[in-house]
């Protein structure tokens, strides 16, 4: 299968340290890739760069083989690039319908459209209830689940999850990978994700990339990666066999 | 049409809203001359406290200095009138051209440069002092020595010229500031009200969800500037004389947020309510202190001081959001846009 993201020598370093180096990794079109690593091997930067928060120094990103390296985020989640923000980045004082028709009017101009996607991924999310709650006021699990309805509202034709099972209690991750699954099924939706927890990362990903010092040290199928002794050193750690 | 523009306020608030508006076009019937220039205060400054809160209060863009689109307004709309006759109604066209020019130049500086927060308001006050200075030695418009236009005889009306009497200007400030406030309703429910909003509460967030931070932002600063200059079209023609050292002045950009601040900053009817409040309080004020037969200089400036201290302590959103809940205003499915 063709590459939707294709990235190839990556690099950026902040006053002098090394955050992402040489990093090259595809995302073939319709799957689901894990990226894990770590604290501080330059996952989140990875992600900063794909969704244009920060330039690469070197090297090039390109999505359905084009350049998008050097876009803005918003050109970038209008080119089909959706994200979450690991430190979640709610509009506190909206409602959470307001928050996801936000995102919704990314794909559609009038606001009234925008009503009924948002009303729809609300309720894929089991936030319904909370519809007209300030997004202040809601709890971490709630708050993570409104990051992925708000960026599903600008309909990606890629995801970009950081860290949203975190937090969440093992039957709410179970929902959220269910839900992760179908829309992978249902839409095609390729979704890259940065993930701790380990059994939403096994159960997901086709692929695992894994980081350390902001380089690729292995990527393959998952049963592979965490078999791979390198790994087991770094992130894993020997209980996980 | 009046179905679409009562979309989303609740029936209650529909029919308070009414009711004001008949009240407000009856009042001149029954008032002095003296509370139709109270009045007239405090339409003024409920109709350029909404183009302030615009930028302000939905996309969270701090000015200080729309004392600046104030003034480009009145001297443009008045200066086309006294060099060359031209009717204010084509004069206030002009004006808000240049308003939204000076307003785009601030904005295109500010954003091309990542002057953001403090250092935009800072910005703003610098481009209103350059007005002022620039005006001061203008002598085309009279300079600092004042400009001023020719006094109207108000035994009659003239609404082409707008020369004429307290009410006519009453009446012109009372439409302006009801198609505010109908504007500002729509804008906000707009796709552009929509992303103000984001940008207001996260920047970052609303660029990941596809929002163009500079775009959106360039519109809600022109739009506040040509809105605000029509403020000054009407303070211009009903004054009928403008000195560069008080339109200009960063007194009258402070005076000029106010009534949103007191009010409510980011909710439609806090600019309202606040100018009632201010102008009313302050004007009772000045009355009072007149009967006791105190004079003592730059007593409102003070008053005002105590007022906003008092909001910031006591009501941090403004007047409007409790009195909005204790009149049972809000919507009762939404807490968010229908409070606004």
């Amino acid at each position: 299968m063709a590459a939707l993201l294709n990235i190839k020598g990556l690099s950026k370093s902040f006053s002098g340290l090394k955050a992402v180096q040489e990093v090259s990794f595809e995302v073939p079109a319709g799957e689901i890739v894990g990226l894990i690593g770590p604290n501080g091997a330059g996952k989140t930067t990875c992600f900063n760069l794909i969704a244009g928060v920060y330039r690469p120094d070197a090297g090039e990103i390109r999505l359905a083989g084009s350049r998008i390296d050097g876009w803005r985020p918003d050109q970038i989640c209008r080119a089909g690039i959706g994200r979450t923000f690991q430190l979640v980045k709610p509009f506190a004082g909206l409602t959470v319908m307001e928050n996801v028709i936000v995102g919704a009017l990314n794909q559609v101009g009038s606001v009234r459209a925008a009503q009924g996607i948002s009303e729809h991924l609300i309720e894929q999310l089991g936030l319904a209830g909370k519809r007209h709650a300030a997004a202040g006021s809601l709890t971490l699990p709630d708050r993570k689940r409104l990051e992925v309805a708000r960026a599903l509202a600008t309909a990606p034709r890629m995801l970009l999850l950081d860290e949203v099972m975190a937090g969440l209690r093992p039957t709410e991750t179970d929902r959220m990978v269910a839900l992760f699954r179908d829309l992978n099924a249902s839409l095609g939706l390729t979704i890259l994700m940065i993930e701790h927890v380990m059994r939403a990362v096994m159960a997901l990903s086709r692929r695992i990339i894994v980081l350390h010092h902001g380089q690729v040290i292995a990527a393959g199928a998952p049963d592979e990666v965490t078999r791979n002794p390198a790994v087991l050193e770094c992130y894993l750690g020997e209980e996980a066999l | 049409m009046s179905g679409h523009w009562f979309d989303g306020v609740s029936p209650r608030a529909a029919k308070l809203l009414t009711l004001l508006c008949v009240a407000l076009v009856l009042f001149p019937l029954i008032a002095s001359d003296y509370l139709i220039t109270v009045l007239i205060l405090i339409l003024y400054f409920a109709y350029v406290g909404q183009a302030w809160n615009l930028m302000m209060g939905f996309a969270g863009q701090l000015s200080l200095g729309h004392a600046l689109y104030v003034g480009l307004g009145a001297y443009a709309a008045a200066a086309l009138y006294v060099h060359f006759g031209v009717s204010p109604w084509i004069g206030l066209w002009a004006a808000m051209a240049i308003a939204a020019v000076a307003g785009g130049v601030i904005g295109f500086l500010a954003l091309r440069f990542g002057v953001a927060g403090v250092y935009f308001a800072i910005l703003t006050i610098a481009f209103a002092e350059f007005a002022r200075l620039a005006f001061d030695h203008w002598p085309w418009v009279g300079g600092s020595a004042g400009f001023f236009l020719p006094v109207a005889n108000y035994a009659s009306n003239d609404l082409i010229n707008l020369r004429g009497s307290p009410t006519m200007f009453y009446y012109l400030l009372l439409a302006m500031t009801a198609a505010a406030l109908v504007s500002c309703h729509a804008l906000l429910r707009s796709r552009a009200g929509y992303y103000w909003l984001a940008i207001r509460e996260s920047p970052e967030a609303a660029q990941a969800l596809g929002v163009d931070l500079f775009r959106y932002k360039m519109y809600v600063v022109v739009l506040s500037a040509a809105m605000t200059s029509l403020g000054g079209v009407i303070f211009a023609f009903y004054y009928n004389n403008l000195f560069p050292e008080q339109v200009f002045h960063i007194s009258r950009s402070i005076e000029l947020i106010l009534a949103p601040i007191i009010g409510g900053i980011g909710t439609l009817f806090g600019p309202i309510i606040g100018a009632f409040l201010l102008t009313t309080l302050a004007e009772g004020l000045g009355e009072l202190m007149r009967l006791l037969g105190i004079d003592v200089p730059g007593v409102k400036q003070v008053f005002y001081g105590l007022c906003l201290l008092v909001v910031v302590m006591f009501l941090p959103d403004g007047v409007w959001p409790p009195l909005a809940r204790r009149l049972k205003l809000e919507q009762q499915r939404s807490q968010g846009l229908a409070e606004r």
